[in-house]
């Protein structure tokens, strides 16, 4: 019984600290876009490999720092799947807090126009989305300093 | 009144700017360009006036999904290029911003896969612009009618980027071989996630 506690302590302090990316399906990022939640989501595609998008993921931390109640950010991993090592090595190492969702999905052509009709497919690519008023903001380039914040009050304020 | 003049000349100015640079769409005629090749001589579009049509790939030497279909590449010049669509590969990214796409990087790559079609450096970057590129790897089919170059396909090479033998369609081939029999090409227009062209 004691071992047991012992194991249930270590998990829980484990999953506390260490964060890893979850792999899933277009269909789970569909729902998450469908959600009729009222909480503003704000969704950033990345990859590892993706300098540009390394550069920005600072942003989305410090949004996730802020603990908001009303606001979930979600980076949407874009590496291939079985580079997932890679992958959970970056986020241990960057000591992200962020939820990384790795987006096992090789026909781009079956979903991209699904996140957004406008999307090219670059990376980085960053959607602000009330998904129950249907308020959106795509944004298909590297975010600069403050405009992240400025994006995020435009879809608030319903602009 | 000073003020508003000069805003307004500012306003005419910027939409004139963005009225002057239109990328090539679908159905277009594609101008003329020349750029060095790693081989060190120029490639012009005007070279092919007498091929059935041409394989534009924007591509380069770093992004993994430009690795990830270097072979297939490769493959689609072996196919095509006798059949009158040969491909030509142009780098467009900043080596500043991307040392690994320098031109010297471009050689070695292409003197190791020993590429047998040209890879261009597109330093001004101007190509790059005026075909609209956005990715890498990024295609443009074009399609020569009496000396006119017009774009009849803008995408990706086919629907597995990761796994060439999962490949359930090869947008590319289907392409080339409808232009190819005299027939309408069926899917025109398609998307990838790719690595975005590293711009000055």
């Amino acid at each position: 019984m004691r071992r047991y506690l012992v194991i249930v302590a270590v998990l829980a302090f484990h999953s506390a600290n260490a964060q890893v990316a979850r792999v899933i399906k277009f269909d789970e990022l569909e729902s998450i876009l469908k959600s009729e939640s009222d909480d503003l989501l704000v969704i950033n595609f990345w990859a590892t490999w993706c300098g540009p998008c390394v550069k920005e993921l600072p942003l989305f931390e410090a949004l996730t720092a802020k603990n908001d109640p009303a606001l979930k950010v979600f980076l949407i991993n874009l590496d291939y799947a079985d580079q997932i090592d890679k992958v959970n090595a970056f986020i241990a190492r960057k000591k992200m807090k962020s939820e990384v969702l790795l987006l096992d999905e090789t026909d781009y052509n079956a979903w991209i126009d699904r996140v957004d009709t406008s999307w090219a497919g670059a990376i980085p690519a960053t959607l602000i989305l009330n998904a129950k008023t249907g308020q959106r903001k795509f944004i298909a380039k590297e975010m600069a300093n403050g405009e992240l914040e400025s994006y995020i009050e435009a879809v608030r304020a319903g602009l | 009144m000073k003020k508003l003049t000069w805003s307004f000349l500012l306003a005419c100015t910027a939409f004139s700017f963005a009225s002057r640079s239109p990328s090539y769409e679908l159905g277009d005629v594609v101008s003329n360009f020349s750029l060095k090749n790693v081989d060190g001589k120029t490639v012009s579009l005007a070279d092919y006036k007498t091929s059935k049509g041409l394989i534009v790939i924007f591509d380069c030497n770093t992004c993994p999904y430009s690795k990830a279909y270097n072979d297939r590449i490769i493959d689609l010049d072996k196919r095509y290029a006798s059949l009158g669509f040969p491909v030509i590969t142009i780098n467009a990214n900043d080596p500043e911003d991307s040392p690994g796409d320098s031109f010297t990087q471009m050689i070695s790559l292409a003197k190791k896969k020993n590429y047998k079609f040209p890879y261009l450096v597109d330093q001004t970057q101007e190509v790059a612009k005026s075909f609209g590129a956005t990715n890498t790897p990024h295609v443009f089919i074009l399609k020569n009618e009496a000396t006119n170059f017009i774009v009849a396909y803008i995408g990706t090479i086919d629907n597995n980027s990761r796994d060439a033998s999962s490949v359930t369609r090869k947008y590319v081939e289907e392409a080339v071989d409808q232009l190819l029999a005299d027939k309408p090409v069926s899917t025109t227009k398609t998307k990838a996630i790719g690595c975005g062209i590293k711009w000055k």
